[in-house]
């Protein structure tokens, strides 16, 4: 077992391995792409899952926990220790992480069919597959992703956490854009990079600024969390302008926590997620529920003695937390209640059950935070894969309906793909719709008869998201959260997540609703086939997950079920807490979370099932929208949180930009080069005019005068006597008149 | 009696003279040209790595070192060595050299004879300035370098080369006036030309207004080439018209010779003036670093965007120097542990990682920005265009350019993972402990650098549809005419893999370069702090 632990740092190793093999060898061959990364994926999870039940297993681990040395950076006389870790933290996260990858994996295998609206003859070797043309390249990328996530899982230090981190970043720009022929995938793209790379700015100034201000200089997990440095941090004062004196562990706190609202989604570096979907769905899945978002989280996990020493010196800290998470949790809920796109509902659902987890750090539950991240990952990526499974199925059946409508081979020509686009636009009361569109849910409906399994799973997972009492894994960690918020008195956190939770049930039900109940609204849905089973069988094993995943952290102090199960969540992360000088605490049972708890998530259910439990008719709008008018048009709308960051800060970007460039190279800088360039030349073409005629005029005037001089002179020497004696008579008078004159003027 | 070792340094030097000479008198074809000068291009390559392993880095200090008489007449001598700072970036200017040697012999067909002699008179002459221990000697390389890269620009460079050349050429000649004159100050204060010793004797210590004019006399020469804001104007100028293989050297070593001396000569021969001045080096340096990123952004023509970059790039070395620059005294070290509450030791290990950052930064921006000159290049001889707003579509049409294209970009934008992530971390890392404010001014450029280098650079050429309307005539890379944009061919791809390879090993592995850097950092600590 020791050696299993010893080889932790293996764990991200086959994925990348993977990645460099398709890219550089295999990217023409799509069945060994899919191969290699899925075989790659399989290596990382048989490791993972050894690794997290040996730690599972092994008795006090929690006090014991892993921290290896792989190499080390000097860094003047002390050196940065490049390693790995393994603790209860951790462990839980190598359970799940390449649990899920591997599904993803495989889920992606089946998924990345070729697209419908390329042309089949462009394509001919992807198209005779009936695979995507850059296949490799995804599977490649995927692997790319997933080296990111399980680095930074079992990275020992912030610094790697942070590269890592990066790594995924990277992987999610190009995987958003992956099918970066369509504009709004290029934009969200990029949108998604810059807007999380705000966030990640700061956490690098906040992470430099621990690594500055920790004694010994370090960011080692193990160093930084000794008491010691703990307390030196929470004891110093830093002055800063604008905000006064504070606290270094408070600013260093928040710093890190922008990193999280970056990655994780927060307000309001919110909105690059659900322009995210415009990538492929397993992406959705990977970059919503089990990887990239969940490690802004992960990251206030792996920090959380700092902020539980921060809210020992200052509550302002862990209050912003909590207030940006609940917010968030809100927020985000209520957009997700008036948007049509399958995905961008789950997209705000994630943003808002991201919020939960925040508010739980906020309100210093760690075992709540990371059991609702661990539950809400096998929910979520159940949703996401079930939702790409739907659209793939209506995607097909729209084919299905023109191969039969046309009689063609079912290979648009290019001229009518562009028809396609904008022909079917319908305007309506509720937003604007597109009736090919195989992602807006009002073309969907009962589904549930087409893709049984699809169908149920989805409905599995969305109950688990809702907090459906007692069964579903939802609820236990949902529960969780809310009873610390009662039970720490934060009273405004726990009634906004309450608030929350009843959205979340509604638009939940809102969605299973519009999609598998009631009738077909189209072609498309009422010719929708099940998905191949490379993808439901994942979605089924997700599945279990999804309920029993809960089971773990039932508290002890639950009526009737507490203590039939032990809290096992809680036992196995408390020593590790106590190692880490924190100090873990039971929030008592109260009945009022409870009963809210459980209002909420039938109430929020049972209100959707009322409204949307049929489904729509054909043509019908949104009763909710006609009901809330303006307001539901501000949350379909997003709160124009979108045109307000475009109207302020990308256009103040791109005008300083181009101010500065003219600055440089018209009006100031190069202007002044090229000044001194040409008050060069004036200067010395006026040396040249100066030399010409000042210089070269006296040595010619000389010449001239000498010149005329001689002129003169020659007048004289005519030969002539007449002409001497003149001359002899004029110089006569002049001497005369010069010495003489004055002479006679004296005697006067 | 003497070790082949003490030669080494001497022939690294002068091969590349000779193999100039080579070319001017044998140089009977082209082809012979082309294949003998990559050839001999590869012995000072080799060389280089000899002395990369064959340093003793525990050992650290000046090895290698050849001292003989000059000019007696003139107190000069012949006096080189190599320590940690300077032997990476040896190796640096002779790996750029030999692939730019390479590439050019693919690329270049007018002129071939002067090309190839003033490309080797040109890595002589930098590998001179790397080398010198003598300001005499130093200068004369330093002068000798502007000459082959004004011919380059001039005469193969694009449509505005004139102004080009003429720019560049005065520019540095500006610097350099100044710097003969500082040069001559440390004289006359020493009565020495030799570095080290004249860096030991401090010349002007005591006399800050004198001290400081040397101190500006040096800063205006090296600022000059690094390029530091405000003087940075002659660079895109001179990379928009250089042939490629030029931009590539004057991006990827030429300015790193200002870096180097600002390491070499200022810091340790100028203290006082150092921690005085250190705050102007950081606020041009994170100036430098904003303003460039933004730019970049308003470019529109691509070469000229990566020389903006390099402009931004080059701002994070000044950074990390004039980080480092600020505790160069033992009173400025003792109020630096006042101000911040840090132990001594903790400040001076936060001063070496700003050095080392600058240094690496050195080191990874020839690697990286001399990729994506190749790489422009690259595209340059199919589309005979750089407008960013013909281009776009072509990651389906050429993946292996874009799959390079795209490490080369991301690696200068940070990634990590990727080798410019460690030189930005560090220079950070230090600066943030010694000067936090401009260093969290300076952060504002990491955020700047996605944009321009996704909105810009990948957005603008590589994604969305392929549009054959936009950019109607393409050749292949040996002026064929082609019916669209071609991938890249093999002795390009022999180019640009050694560099991709670079950036991926020294951004998972970066240690053993940190470790020539780290000693020669310490080093530089250690002087000053035992100079009373």
């Amino acid at each position: 077992m020791e050696g299993l632990f010893s080889v932790t740092w293996v764990v991200p190793i086959p994925p990348f391995l993977a990645f460099l093999a398709i890219i550089l060898f295999l990217n023409s061959n799509k069945r060994g792409s899919a191969l290699v990364a899925i075989g790659a994926a399989l290596l990382s999870c048989l490791l993972g899952w050894g690794i997290a039940f040996a730690s599972f297993f092994r008795e006090h681990f929690g006090e014991h926990p892993i921290d290896e040395a792989i190499y080390t950076i000097p860094t003047g006389s002390s050196e940065f220790v490049i390693g790995y870790a393994v603790d209860p933290a951790n462990a839980l996260m190598l359970f799940m992480v390449p649990f899920l990858v591997l599904m993803i994996f495989i889920y992606s295998s089946g998924y990345m069919t070729f697209p419908g609206h390329l042309q089949g003859a462009q394509y001919p070797a992807a198209y005779a597959q009936g695979k995507d043309p850059r296949y490799s390249r995804f599977m490649a990328y995927i692997c790319l992703f997933a080296t990111g996530m399980l680095g930074l899982v079992v990275a020992n230090n912030l610094l790697q956490f942070f590269m890592f981190w990066e790594v995924m970043g990277l992987c999610s720009y190009l995987l958003i854009g992956f099918w970066h022929e369509k504009a709004p995938a290029r934009a969200a793209a990029v949108k998604a990079f810059i807007t999380t790379r705000i966030g990640d700015a700061l956490l690098m100034i906040g992470m430099i600024l621990l690594y500055v201000r920790s004694d010994p200089s370090s960011l080692r997990f193990s160093e930084l969390f000794t008491e010691h440095n703990l307390e030196q941090l929470a004891h110093s004062i830093v002055s800063l302008p604008l905000f006064g004196e504070v606290h270094w562990i408070s600013l260093i706190a928040v710093l890190i926590f922008c990193g999280a609202i970056g990655k994780s989604a927060q307000f309001p570096l919110h909105v690059w997620l659900p322009d995210a979907m415009e990538g492929p769905t397993p992406v959705s899945a990977m970059i919503h529920a089990a990887t990239m978002v969940s490690a802004g989280v992960f990251l206030l996990v792996r920090m959380f003695p700092i902020y539980a020493f921060a809210g020992e010196v200052s509550t302002g800290t862990l209050q912003f937390v909590a207030f940006i998470g609940a917010f968030t949790a809100l927020f985000a809920a209520t957009i997700a209640v008036a948007q049509w796109d399958i995905k961008r509902v789950l997209a705000y659902s994630t943003i808002s059950q991201l919020g939960y987890m925040v508010a739980a750090i906020g309100m210093g539950a760690y075992v709540a935070a990371l059991f609702h991240l661990l539950t809400h990952a096998f929910f979520k990526a159940l949703l996401f894969l079930g939702s790409g499974s739907v659209i793939h199925g209506v995607e097909h059946g729209f084919h299905h309906a023109h191969e039969h409508a046309h009689g063609s081979d079912g290979n648009h020509s290019a001229a009518e793909a562009a028809a396609h686009q904008g022909e079917h636009i319908v305007r309506r009361a509720d937003g604007a719709l597109d009736t090919e569109d195989p992602q807006d849910m009002r073309n969907m409906g009962g589904l549930l008869t087409r893709m049984p399994r699809t169908g149920w799973t989805f409905i599995i997972g969305g109950l688990a998201l809702s907090g459906f009492p007692l069964v579903t894994a939802g609820f236990w960690s949902k529960d969780e959260i809310l009873a610390v918020a009662w039970d720490g008195g934060q009273q405004w956190v726990f009634w906004t997540l309450a608030l929350a939770a009843f959205l979340t049930a509604f638009y939940t039900m809102r969605q299973i609703g519009l999609t598998f109940l009631g009738q077909a609204r189209t072609p498309g849905a009422s010719h929708a086939p099940e998905s191949v089973a490379s993808m439901t069988v994942p979605l089924l094993l997700i599945s279990i997950f999804a309920i029993v995943g809960g089971w773990v952290g039932i508290p002890s102090s639950f009526p009737l079920l507490g203590g039939l199960v032990p809290n096992w969540i809680e036992h196995f992360l408390e020593p590790y807490m106590e190692f880490m000088h924190l100090h873990p605490h039971h929030p008592a049972f109260h009945f009022m979370p409870l009963a809210v708890s459980l209002v909420v998530a039938l109430g929020g259910l049972g209100v959707g099932y009322r409204i949307y439990g049929q489904g729509l008719k054909e043509g019908q709008t949104d009763p909710v929208a006609r009901l809330l008018g303006p307001i539901w048009w501000m949350w379909h709308r997003k709160y124009w949180i979108d045109e307000l960051y475009h109207g302020t800060i990308v256009l103040f970007t791109l005008w300083l930009s181009r101010f500065l460039a003219l600055f440089d190279r018209e009006w100031v800088i190069d202007w002044i080069v090229n000044g001194v360039g040409r008050l060069a030349i004036l200067f010395s073409e006026l040396i040249s005019a100066f030399d010409r005629f000042v210089v070269d005029g006296l040595v010619d005037g000389v010449g001239w005068v000498s010149d005329q001089a001689g002129h003169i002179a020659r007048l004289l020497q005519d030969g002539r006597v007449q002409t001497y004696l003149l001359f002899g008579m004029l110089i006569l008078a002049v001497w005369l008149f010069l010495n003489v004159l004055p002479m006679i003027l004296t005697l006067v | 009696m003497e070790s082949p070792d003490s030669v080494v340094l001497t022939v690294l030097l002068f091969w590349p003279l000779v193999a100039a000479l080579l070319v001017i008198l044998f140089g009977s074809s082209d082809r012979l040209i082309k294949n003998g000068s990559i050839w001999a291009s590869l012995l000072p390559l080799g060389l280089s790595i000899y002395l990369l392993f064959a340093y003793d880095i525990e050992g650290g200090g000046m090895q290698f070192e050849q001292v003989a008489e000059w000019i007696p007449q003139l107190n000069a001598g012949y006096h080189i060595g190599v320590d940690g700072l300077s032997i990476p970036l040896i190796f640096l200017t002779a790996l750029l050299s030999t692939l730019s040697l390479y590439y050019s012999a693919g690329v270049i067909n007018q002129r071939v004879k002067e090309y190839f002699f003033l490309m080797h008179l040109l890595e002589f002459s930098m590998l001179g300035v790397f080398l010198a221990l003598d300001y005499v000697l130093f200068y004369v390389f330093w002068e000798i370098s502007l000459v082959p890269m004004y011919f380059l620009i001039g005469i193969w460079g694009g449509a505005n080369r004139g102004y080009a050349a003429i720019k560049f050429f005065i520019y540095t000649l500006v610097g350099s006036v100044a710097m003969l004159l500082a040069i001559l100050g440390v004289y006359f204060a020493t009565g020495t030309f030799d570095i080290v010793e004249a860096a030991a004797a401090q010349p002007f210590a005591g006399n800050l207004t004198l001290a400081s004019l040397a101190f500006w006399g040096f800063f205006l020469g090296f600022a000059f080439k690094v390029p530091s804001f405000p003087f940075h104007t002659w660079l895109p100028d001179a990379h928009t018209e250089a042939p490629t293989a030029g931009s590539v050297i004057l991006a990827g070593v030429l300015l790193k010779l200002g870096a180097y001396g600002m390491l070499r000569i200022m810091l340790p021969s100028f203290p006082e003036a150092s921690v005085y001045w250190a705050s102007w080096l950081v606020a041009l340096g994170a100036i430098a670093i904003v303003y460039g990123a933004f730019v970049c952004v308003a470019q529109t023509d691509l070469k000229r965007l990566i020389a903006y970059s390099s402009v931004s790039h080059m701002g994070y070395v000044m950074l990390g120097i004039g980080a480092a620059a600020t505790i160069m005294t033992p009173d400025a070290l003792a109020s630096a542990v006042d101000r911040f509450g840090l132990s001594a030791e903790a400040i001076q290990d936060s001063a070496a990682m700003a050095l080392n950052g600058a240094a690496l930064q050195m080191f990874n921006h020839g690697i990286i920005t001399g990729a994506l000159f190749f790489l422009v290049g690259i595209i340059y001889e199919r589309a005979h265009t750089r407008d960013l707003s013909l281009f776009g579509g072509l990651a389906t049409k050429t993946p292996h350019f874009y799959g390079l294209m795209l490490t080369a970009a991301f690696a200068s934008l940070g990634l990590p993972g990727l080798a410019g992530f460690w030189a930005e971390l560090f220079t950070f890392r230090g600066a943030f402990a010694l000067m936090p404010y401009w260093a969290a001014f300076g952060t504002i450029g990491i955020v700047i650098t996605a944009v321009y280098i996704l909105y810009r650079i990948i957005q603008n050429v590589f994604l969305g549809e392929y549009d054959e309307h936009k950019l109607p005539h393409w050749t292949t890379v040996e002026g064929h005419q082609a019916d669209g944009p071609t991938d890249m061919v093999g002795f390009e791809k022999v180019t640009m893999w050694p560099l991709i390879a670079a950036m991926f090993l020294l951004g998972i592995y970066p240690t053993p370069l940190i470790n020539y850097f780290n000693r020669s950092a310490q080093e530089l600590l250690a002087f000053v702090r035992n100079l009373v």
